[in-house]
């Protein structure tokens, strides 16, 4: 069974019922500064090895950039 | 001997600075230039923000290292946000990536001009005030709308002087003069519109505590040269603030004495 989520307006597909934390991994975000919001509202760093990811999903995933 | 007495601090929440102008540290040519500039202009706070980017793209790697390695402190923006819950969202995920609670809110109100929405920026500003931000928000010139901001908590002010990149200096010098001659124990920081020295050195001159800007400096054909000719500006700015300017006359008067002007004889 596998689910179906956007990822920075990507469409992926991970195994049902995969952490967050494993799919950054996965995904190759493993070592890099990020910090990421699902549906909008921000998941904190401390919750990513208990936060369960769902179908439909539409997780934003950003990193440092200049800015003015 | 120095006329320049030392004056207040330039404090912004409780923190001390010596140089009044901050930094963008977006659109430059290169990393490396970026950097230059910012050593050139003597900014000790500099602007930054966060966008999607793919694991392999490394490409804000080395501008991220550069502005560690200035020490500056760092002002995260909520840039592109257009509306209350975008900008709060990411003003969280800017605390926890750059370990501050400091933020620029931005919420952009229209596409044209980039003109910040005054509605969602104060209700922005409310929330992440309580959520525990020090939130300095990039807002019109608009005295209600400051007095609004600080009514919620906001410390500092950000009036535009123009928008967004367009180089045109400080475009509503009445709301600005208003404003300054309104608000005059907090400090106000002219962001965004300037492309000129000069400008900066004219809103100094009003009174403005200190100057936000990128664009002027990352397009420029030299950045770290505009760079420094910036914080010159500034600096200029401020000692003649300090200084009083003279008034304004309508009618010419003569600096030299007109007592003893030769070639003069009684008719």
């Amino acid at each position: 069974m596998t689910i179906e989520l956007s990822v920075n307006n990507e469409i992926k597909t991970l195994a049902d019922k995969v952490l967050l934390s494993v799919a950054l991994q996965q995904w190759g975000y493993g070592d890099t500064k990020i910090a990421v919001a699902i549906n909008g509202e921000f998941v904190p760093r401390s919750t990513y090895p208990e936060r369960e990811l769902f179908n439909g999903d539409q997780i934003d995933i950003v990193k440092p950039v200049g800015g003015g | 001997m120095s006329y320049n007495k030392p004056e207040k601090d330039f404090t912004l929440y409780g923190e001390t600075f010596s140089s009044r102008f901050l930094l963008g540290t977006a659109l430059y040519a290169s990393p490396q230039l970026m950097r230059e500039s910012v050593i050139q202009s003597r900014s000790e706070i500099v602007t930054l923000g966060l966008r999607r980017q793919n694991p392999a793209n490394r490409d804000g790697d080395a501008i991220w290292h550069y502005i560690q390695e200035s020490g500056c402190r760092l002002l995260p923006n909520t840039a592109g946000c257009k509306s209350v819950k975008e900008a709060v969202t990411l003003a969280e995920m800017s605390r926890e990536i750059f370990n501050t609670d400091w933020i620029k809110l931005e919420v952009v109100g229209d596409d044209y001009n980039l003109q910040p929405d005054p509605f969602g920026l104060l209700e922005a500003a409310d929330i992440l005030i309580k959520k525990g931000f020090k939130v300095l928000p990039y807002c019109t010139d608009d005295l209600i709308l400051c007095k609004r901001l600080l009514d919620v908590g906001c410390e500092v002010l950000m009036p535009w002087g123009s928008p967004i990149g367009t180089g045109q200096g400080l475009l509503n010098r009445y709301n600005l003069r208003t404003l300054r001659e309104r608000i005059k124990d907090v400090p106000m920081i002219i962001d965004a519109g300037l492309g000129a020295p000069s400008q900066a050195a004219e809103a100094m001159e009003m009174g403005f505590d200190g100057i936000l800007l990128n664009t002027a400096v990352a397009k420029a054909h030299n950045p770290p040269l505009m760079a420094e000719a910036f914080a010159d500006a500034i600096d200029a700015g401020r000692k003649a603030f300090k200084a009083g300017l003279m008034q304004k006359r309508q009618t010419a008067s003569p600096s030299t004495p007109t007592i003893g002007q030769p070639f003069w004889h009684q008719q």
